[in-house]
């Protein structure tokens, strides 16, 4: 077996057979100090208290793009001076990329100080205008921050808030797109005039399969079918059903990724966009795995409220411009560019066929906007427009949008949400030929304009749908108890442990307390500056690292012990170091192994508790072996060493 | 207790013995009742209210199987200020505004209520759940067996592996025994027991191997229980420094951590004892012998004790 390679090489110490007073390596010392430093600057951020602080935003999702109202100096200085004349001192304030933060000394003025200016900002009976949100602001000096120092974030267990995993149904958005391409085929096989079986289930799953007559018709159909369809989309294979020869299309696995992401993609938009419309500081939209979305909200504890708001989408409604003959029934009208523009009621395409839209420049330089259509759609513009050139297609962006009013019922100020649909004119433009599943909207005002334009088109194409499939909410107070208690046990347990070396390890056991604290500085340190979450498992990982760091110093300290009856201490020291190294790594890498396992295996929670976990099996080994050998070398380095307290 | 001189060995009859009476049941429990298995892998609404007066749960009960959760167990949590609502999946039915109702028609029907926790997981998500783990434990074992051998031998390993599975099983038969609810956090703490227990292991077997290469008089017995006695003192104190931080975890971390804790205090308990008779009594009935673990002549002088 090869199991001898780490036999003297041991690089934590010299060769174990020679043995000289003068064994331990000053650069030793210099890499533990440093860590030591180190870790206890990148610790220092979760020392500091936050900050109670409230975060403004506009309430208005084009923002981002648009240009309406801009949160700047003026709209700073006023929510100071009138939160200051209701007697509440504002600590500190300042802009923030799309919005401004106010600290406040207190929760009490905090909280007053959302009241009035709720009351001003958005007045009762009429739509909101400005998210104001609760939230809690760093307050780690500049110079920390500056050298990447941050506090550890708390995880939604421990701050109180919802967590949602949605599940993209992809099964069914797949189908709907093969549906729709089935269809397809079968028109050119029909033009084609090809016959082939009806009756049959096209699409089963992710394949097509179109039966035909005989074999002679099954391979013109191949030929012709060749022409449009093949790789990378699609594999095309001769077969036979259990009555009649076929062909399959298989959609390619590179395909169905793609549609898969496109599909993951413009849901993570919609939600993203839906999320701003929450009174939430810090929200976090991910997907999660193949077909899920997380979503996390810190904070927010009506959960019904924010499934209302999520679960919306817009849609898209392609459309001609009136014509003269049109009866006033067909028609309606909607304001655009300042003016009112008739169009039609018949709707050309959805937003379900719009695949993408994309800004860009045409070869002079100009703005415009790319639009890709599935084929049913392209197909369906292709022939409306080709008896349509030189008149206008208009585009109209349906929103259900979620409208936040706030009354005072009974003294309490209560705010409701209702659905409403809003529906806008987002373009209208000349067609100058007939299009197809490409086409483009060209000699727009500007780049911002042609990015607006192509960013409501893609919020209103198609999404797949998703629901809810898991949900979970922690109330504030739970969350502030969960803290309470994870620190207590943190102290209990860390006490404990502490006051049972001392007695059971006299001075070495000190030197491993000492090694020890470091322990939690340096897991600390590490979670901060990685910008880990803290979760409640997180902390049972922390505990739990705590009792096992030990380890690494008892499995040393007992080698000592053997060695002290045979050598004198200068000896027996760093032989019971050197000896102990090997057993310390064999053990520490696989428990490590199985912490990694644990952290692909988890999401949230759980890669909390194997997150501590690991990076505490690394510290501890450090500590132990950099540290406390430090230590002890400091303490009983000299040669003449005759008594030792283990 | 230095070097204490016990024959552990000569005893291994009994503790394997009592160990596979243990394992045994365990197994049969597992069989037969299977595990508790919570919100987490079978999914369902879980929804935790706290009251401003102390409540019965029989009265919160009728209400909610009027509201039409015939289902729904209704117990006190923590204190009798708090009430937990369970409402097990139902086939086909979505189940993610459940919690919001429950929430919603408690509010209606108290004042002074407050939601403190409120989960709801889709039978898609436990499932998924329920594979994930299931391979993690798998994979965890496979990659453990392959390092020893690697470090080791595939007797040292097959050791290791036989005194995972027995703490393993009956950690999780306990949890069946005792219908302890075995949730997401259990099975973290399944997966720490592996890492634990595989610690011990390893310091065992490490000493062990170090002892056949040195003391190449006496036979296995002898070298193992020498061995088992040299660590026993290392073996004890991790164990009870761990034991320590768990009582911590146990008295301070509360309802949401209990399972967590215990699993892992039964898990540190059953892996101590396994290491030192499961993996040590297995090297033995595989037939360990000294030369097996015979080092290279070369690099062996700077390993080995002179």
């Amino acid at each position: 077996m090869a199991d001898s390679r780490f036999v003297g090489q041991n690089i934590f110490g010299t060769q174990s057979t020679s043995r000289s007073k003068t064994r331990y390596a000053p650069w030793r010392y210099l890499v533990a100090l440093l860590v030591v430093v180190v870790a206890g600057l990148y610790a220092l951020p979760n020392l500091f208290p936050p900050d109670y602080a409230i975060q403004i935003q506009t309430d208005n999702k084009k923002n981002s793009v648009g240009d309406p109202f801009n949160i700047g100096s003026g709209f700073i200085g006023q929510v100071v001076e009138l939160v200051e004349n209701n007697d509440v001192s504002v600590k500190a304030h300042e802009q923030l990329e799309n919005g401004a933060l106010f600290r406040f000394n207190s929760e009490i003025d905090r909280d007053r100080a959302k009241l009035f200016l709720e009351e001003r900002l958005n007045p009762e009976g009429l739509d909101r205008q400005f998210i104001v949100a609760l939230s809690l602001a760093d307050t780690t000096p500049k110079w920390l921050q500056r050298i990447g120092g941050r506090p550890m974030t708390l995880g939604l267990d421990l701050a109180g808030g919802i967590h949602f995993v949605l599940q993209v149904d992809m099964d069914t958005s797949i189908k709907n797109q093969l549906s729709d391409e089935a269809e397809k085929v079968l028109d050119q096989l029909r033009a084609a005039r090809i016959r082939y079986v009806t009756g049959q289930d096209i699409v089963t799953g992710q394949t097509l399969t179109i039966e035909f007559a005989d074999e002679e018709i099954r391979d013109r159909a191949m030929s012709t079918l060749r022409e449009h369809y093949g790789l990378p989309d699609y594999e095309l294979t001769s077969t036979r059903t259990a009555e009649n020869p076929a062909i399959q299309f298989s959609l390619t696995s590179a395909r169905l990724r793609e549609m898969e992401d496109l599909a993951i993609e413009q849901n993570l938009e919609g939600i993203r966009n839906r999320v701003n419309e929450l009174n939430v500081s810090e929200p976090l939209v991910q997907r999660l795995g193949r077909n899920r979305i997380v979503v996390d909200l810190p904070g927010v504890q009506d959960s019904s409220e924010a499934k209302r708001i999520l679960d919306k989408f817009a849609t898209l409604e392609f459309r001609l411009t009136a014509k003269p003959d049109d009866r006033p029934s067909e028609i309606e009208s909607f304001p655009y560019e300042g003016r009112m523009e008739t169009i039609q009621k018949e709707i050309i395409i959805e937003g379900k066929s719009v695949i993408n839209a994309m800004e860009g420049r045409d070869e002079h330089g100009i703005p415009q906007v790319n639009i890709t259509l599935d084929r049913a759609g392209g197909d369906r513009m292709h022939d409306v427009t080709k008896d349509n050139v030189n008149h206008h297609m208009a585009i109209l962006f349906i929103e259900q949008k979620p409208i936040v009013t706030s009354e005072i019922v009974d003294g309490v100020r209560v705010e409701t949400t209702r659905i409403e649909e809003e529906r806008e004119l987002i373009s209208v433009a000349r067609i100058t030929t007939a299009l197809g599943y490409k086409s483009r909207i060209t000699h727009l005002d500007s780049m911002r304009e042609a990015k607006l334009l192509a960013l409501l088109l893609r919020a209103g194409a198609l999404a797949a749908p998703m629901y809810f499939v898991e949900e979970r909410t922690v109330g504030a107070s739970l969350g502030e108890e969960n803290i309470q208690r994870g620190f207590t046990a943190v102290v209990i347990g860390f006490l404990l442990v502490l006051a049972f070396m001392l007695v059971y390890y006299k001075v070495f056991g000190f030197v491993a307390n000492i090694a020890l604290t470091l322990n939690l500085i340096i897991v600390i340190a590490v979670m901060s500056s990685i910008g880990a979450t803290l979760t409640l498992p997180g902390i049972a990982g922390m505990v739990l690292t705590v009792g096992m760091a030990v380890d690494a110093n008892v499995l040393i300290f007992s080698r000592i012990r053997e060695e002290l009856k045979v050598s004198k201490p200068w000896a027996a020291i760093p032989a019971g170091y050197d000896r102990a190294f090997r057993t310390i790594l064999d053990a520490n890498l696989t428990t490590l192994f199985v912490a990694l396992i644990l952290l692909f295996l988890g999401s949230g929670p759980i890669a909390g508790f194997a997150v501590t976990l690991s990076i505490g099996i690394v510290t501890s080994m450090f500590t132990a072996i950099f540290v406390s050998r430090g230590i002890v070398h400091l303490i009983y380095g000299r040669p003449n060493v005759e008594k030792v307290w283990i | 207790m230095d070097l204490m001189n016990i024959d552990f060995m000569s005893k291994r009859v009994y503790a394997l013995t009592a160990s596979a009476v243990l394992f045994v049941a365990s197994v049969v429990s597992l069989v037969v009742v299977n595990l508790n298995w919570g919100l987490d892998f079978r999914g369902g609404v879980l929804v935790e209210v706290g009251f401003d007066e102390p409540k019965d749960p029989a009265e919160v009960r009728v209400l909610v199987e009027e509201a039409g959760y015939q289902n729904a167990v209704v117990q006190n949590i923590g204190s009798e200020r708090d009430i937990v609502v369970r409402v097990l999946p139902v086939d086909g039915v979505d189940q993610s505004v459940v919690g919001d109702e429950i929430f919603a028609l408690l509010e209606q029907n108290y004042s002074g209520t407050e939601l403190l926790k409120s989960d709801y997981v889709g039978p898609a998500v436990g499932q998924d759940l329920t594979q994930q783990g299931a391979l993690a434990l798998l994979i965890a074992l496979l990659l453990v067996m392959v390092y020893i051998m690697f470090r080791f031998t595939g007797k040292f390993a097959l050791g290791a592996v036989f005194a995972l599975v027995h703490d393993i099983v009956i950690v999780a038969g306990i949890f069946s025994i005792m219908r302890w609810t075995f949730d997401l956090p259990e099975l973290a703490a399944l997966l720490a027991v592996i890492g634990y227990s595989l610690n011990d292991t390893i310091v065992v077997s490490d000493r062990i191997r170090e002892n056949f290469r040195a003391v190449r008089r006496g036979t296995s017995m002898d070298v193992i229980n020498y061995s088992l006695n040299q660590t026993l003192g290392r073996t004890l104190v991790t164990s009870l420094t761990t034991l320590l931080v768990l009582v911590a975890l146990l008295i301070a971390g509360g309802e949401q951590l209990f399972g967590f804790a215990i699993a892992l205090t039964i898990g540190v308990i059953v892996g101590t004892y396994s290491s030192i008779y499961v993996a040590a009594s297995s090297l033995l009935l595989l037939g360990i012998k000294s030369q097996e673990l015979a080092l290279p002549e070369k690099e062996g002088a700077t390993a080995m004790r002179s």
